[in-house]
């Protein structure tokens, strides 16, 4: 059965990583969601946070592969684990008109979100929280007329080690 | 010292003694320093093709890592098949290319290509030289990934301007720091423990050996595994020569074109025990029916490997020599009893056979059985890929490891002739003799001018049946005899819906291989009836330098058994007649 893992990389920094992982990732048939690669505390290390639709089993195949790689470090697939923090990011764009900013504005306020930019006809939010709470958030404004959205793909650490 | 000589300094303190390769602009730099040292010797191929084929023989015949070097764009393009073959084998070898200056990178220069994202998904590392003070530790990691864990190509690309580039501290560096690589060597002992268990319990055990074993230098332990404990052997082609074929419980090859004895077995055993194998498909069939009545265990240095294909009960990660070490101390002497029976009377029920004397045409098994008969013992066996690759894997008697060379994941024609001259470069002392088909050897018959001028003595035999014989067979069994561009004598005056050999097929065969030995300045001999045969071999053998061998056989052979693509082992087709 496919469903949603959380896969995070850590990697030595080197040239095409990125490309490496992704590379990888195709050759042998598996879609990527989303993928982050970003900066660590140590300088010599990044993380590459990837989210992939597939079975137990292929992600078990998937984290192998990806640690023969030369340069990964360690794989943990987080998915069936529940000492992480995950987040994710989003920038949102969405129609207004007389008749629904109250409503909007409404929603904003209970997700907690930041306007961002705010014109006649359209408010810029942002929001930062569990990728359930995105997927609500974007659900919910959707009747309003999102004109375009940005979401980070998800980022996760560990609570403790 | 500039990055060209620290090149040179680098490969020499890795023990490099050969280079096969092939210069051009960008590498002309490394070319230089190689006109000033006689520290190593260059072989000068004929295509950049055949010069990676040369450095995977001389890899696989020798256990040493390989080293071939070419210039940038299309002399490192013209690697690309020598690197997923050696990939697909997971043999070690260095393939250095020239690139461009770093600061035309990415601007389409003259001959350059990316060599780094080309390679990437065949080989097992690559690198990008960005500047010289990287050189020294990219080139020391290179040769260490390459040979160690589970062998493999790595291709270190070098823009000219580190080629030239000056660096005032070089030294060759002492250890490499690579902390995302570090290849498990001993295995589980409590894993170990369980195997060893389970092989005292079974009732049909069955060891399913293949490269990894030749990789891992692992011989004497699986044949004193085998001397303790009688089970049964099926080997993969790569794994051939691993124990000599009349070792009494080897039961041949499994798979496709394996031995009726060797699918069998794996059919029935209750414990499957696979060491250095990846249960590819040419061995499984249909996956599901693999091997059903069995608990496997897979003892593999590869991770990756586990699970893959088949998911095992006993995984063991680790180097295969050093696993069967510890196996050895822990399990039972077992004697042999009504399983060994029973496997070895479907040996003597299916034999490997074919009858030479009903035939007026040469049959290429005959001549595999004569080459097996009057070749030195010692001989080094390469093949090509085909219907002669089958038939040199079952008819030849294989006596010892790293002395059956062929191209088995990938499947490249033209990896006979260039690996077999890396072969006999490595080791000068053996007989190296490459059984080929008329359709591989045009691959790369270009090197026979390498092997001339440089009097590297290959031996190559050439059986000639005029047609892609293994296509042409998977057109006659599955493709009712549609014969689509298998025929190798096939013209234009042919008729269009051809379903076989007639009267009136073209009587010449183009190129004429004698011919090409001629032109080439070597000697050449063509065996017609199965009476020549043994002279043409012995004359053949005998002859000091580089030999072709050319057998008119029989056009229309098949290799048998057969299991068909994407079928189970049971679907298994013995010989013609059943």
């Amino acid at each position: 059965m496919k469903e949603k893992h959380t896969i995070i990389v850590t990697v030595t920094n080197r040239v095409g990583i990125l490309a490496r992982i992704t590379g990888l990732l195709a050759q042998r048939g598996y879609n990527i969601e989303s993928a982050i690669a970003a900066p660590t505390e140590d300088p010599d290390v990044y993380k590459i946070i990837l989210v992939v639709m597939e079975s137990d089993e292929n992600v078990e195949q998937i984290t192998k592969q990806l640690n023969k790689l030369i340069d990964t470090i360690k794989v943990t697939d987080i998915s069936h684990k529940n000492n992480y923090i995950v987040r994710e990011y989003i920038i949102l764009k969405v129609t207004l008109t007389q008749r629904t900013r109250p409503e909007v504005l409404d929603l904003v306020r209970v997700f907690e979100a930041k306007p961002i930019d705010l014109a006649t006809e359209h408010l810029i939010v942002e929001l930062t929280g569990h990728v359930r709470k995105i997927d609500r958030f974007v659900e919910l404004l959707k009747p309003f007329g999102i004109k375009e959205f940005v979401r980070s793909g998800e980022f996760a650490m560990t609570e403790y080690n | 010292m500039k990055g060209a000589e620290i090149l040179i300094d680098t490969l020499i303190n890795e023990g490099v003694d050969t280079i096969f390769g092939y210069p051009g602009g960008v590498v002309i730099p490394i070319f230089d320093v190689l006109y000033q040292t006689d520290k190593i010797k260059f072989i000068l191929t004929r295509h950049e093709q055949g010069a990676t084929h040369a450095a995977d023989g001389y890899a696989r015949a020798t256990g040493k890592v390989g080293v071939c070097l070419v210039t940038s764009g299309p002399g490192a393009t013209n690697t690309i098949t020598g690197i997923a073959n050696a990939r697909m084998d997971s043999i070690p070898i260095v393939v250095i290319s020239g690139q461009v200056a770093t600061s035309s990178i990415g601007t389409d220069a003259f001959q350059e290509t990316d060599m780094v994202g080309l390679t990437r998904s065949i080989t097992k590392h690559n690198y990008l030289v960005k500047s010289v003070e990287e050189l020294p530790g990219v080139l020391k990691e290179a040769f260490y990934i390459a040979r160690t864990g589970r062998p493999g190509p790595v291709a270190v690309d070098i823009p000219v301007n580190v080629s030239n580039g000056i660096l005032k501290n070089y030294k060759y560096p002492a250890e490499v720091t690579l902390p995302g690589y570090k290849p498990v060597a001993n295995g589980n002992q409590k894993q170990i423990e369980k195997l060893a268990q389970a092989i005292n319990s079974a009732k049909k055990p069955l060891l399913y050996t293949g490269g990894g074993i030749i990789s891992a230098d692992a011989s004497a332990e699986l044949l004193a595994l085998l001397d303790k404990t009688n089970i049964p052997i099926v080997i993969t082609l790569m794994g051939l020569g691993s124990i000599p074929t009349d070792h009494p419980t080897f039961l041949g090859m499994p798979g496709m074109h394996g031995t009726m004895a060797a699918n069998l077995a794996l059919t029935e055993c209750d414990l499957l025990i696979g060491i250095g194998v990846r249960f590819d498909d040419r061995i499984t069939g249909l996956r599901d029916q693999f091997a059903t009545q069995a608990m496997v265990a897979h003892i593999d240095v590869d991770p990756a490997e586990i699970a893959k294909v088949i998911k095992p009960q006993i995984p063991v990660v680790g180097d295969a020599r050093k696993i069967l070490q510890e196996l050895l101390k822990k399990v039972q002497p077992r004697q042999q009893d009504e399983w060994n029976e029973r496997t070895n009377s479907w040996k003597n029920q299916y034999p490997m056979t074919y009858d030479q004397s009903a035939e007026s045409d040469i049959l290429p098994q005959y001549v595999i059985d004569r080459v097996s008969a009057l070749a030195d013992p010692e001989t080094i066996i390469v093949t090509d890929v085909g219907q002669h690759q089958m038939w040199a894997a079952h008819y030849y008697k294989h006596r010892k490891p790293r002395a059956f060379l062929s191209s088995g994941g990938l499947g490249t024609m033209g990896f006979g002739l260039p690996a077999a001259m890396g072969a006999a470069v490595g080791r000068p002392n053996q007989t190296v003799v490459s059984i080929s088909g008329d359709g591989s050897i045009q691959m790369n018959i270009q090197e026979f001018a390498t092997c001339s001028i440089n009097n590297i003595p290959v031996k190559v035999v050439i059986l000639n049946n005029s047609y892609l014989g293994m296509v042409r067979q998977w057109q006659e069994m599955f493709w009712d005899e549609h014969y689509s561009q298998t025929c190798l004598k096939r013209s234009p005056t042919c008729p269009p819906k051809c379903t076989g050999p007639r009267k009136d097929c073209p009587s010449v065969y183009i190129p004429d291989f004698v011919k090409i030995a001629e032109a080439n300045r070597i000697h050449g001999y063509r065996a017609t009836k199965p009476s020549e045969v043994d002279e043409v071999l012995k004359t053949g053998l005998n002859q000091s330098g580089p030999v072709i061998m050319e057998f008119m056989v029989k056009s229309i052979e098949n290799v048998y058994p057969m299991i068909p693509s994407g079928k189970p082992i049971s679907a298994i087709i013995p010989g013609r007649s059943s």
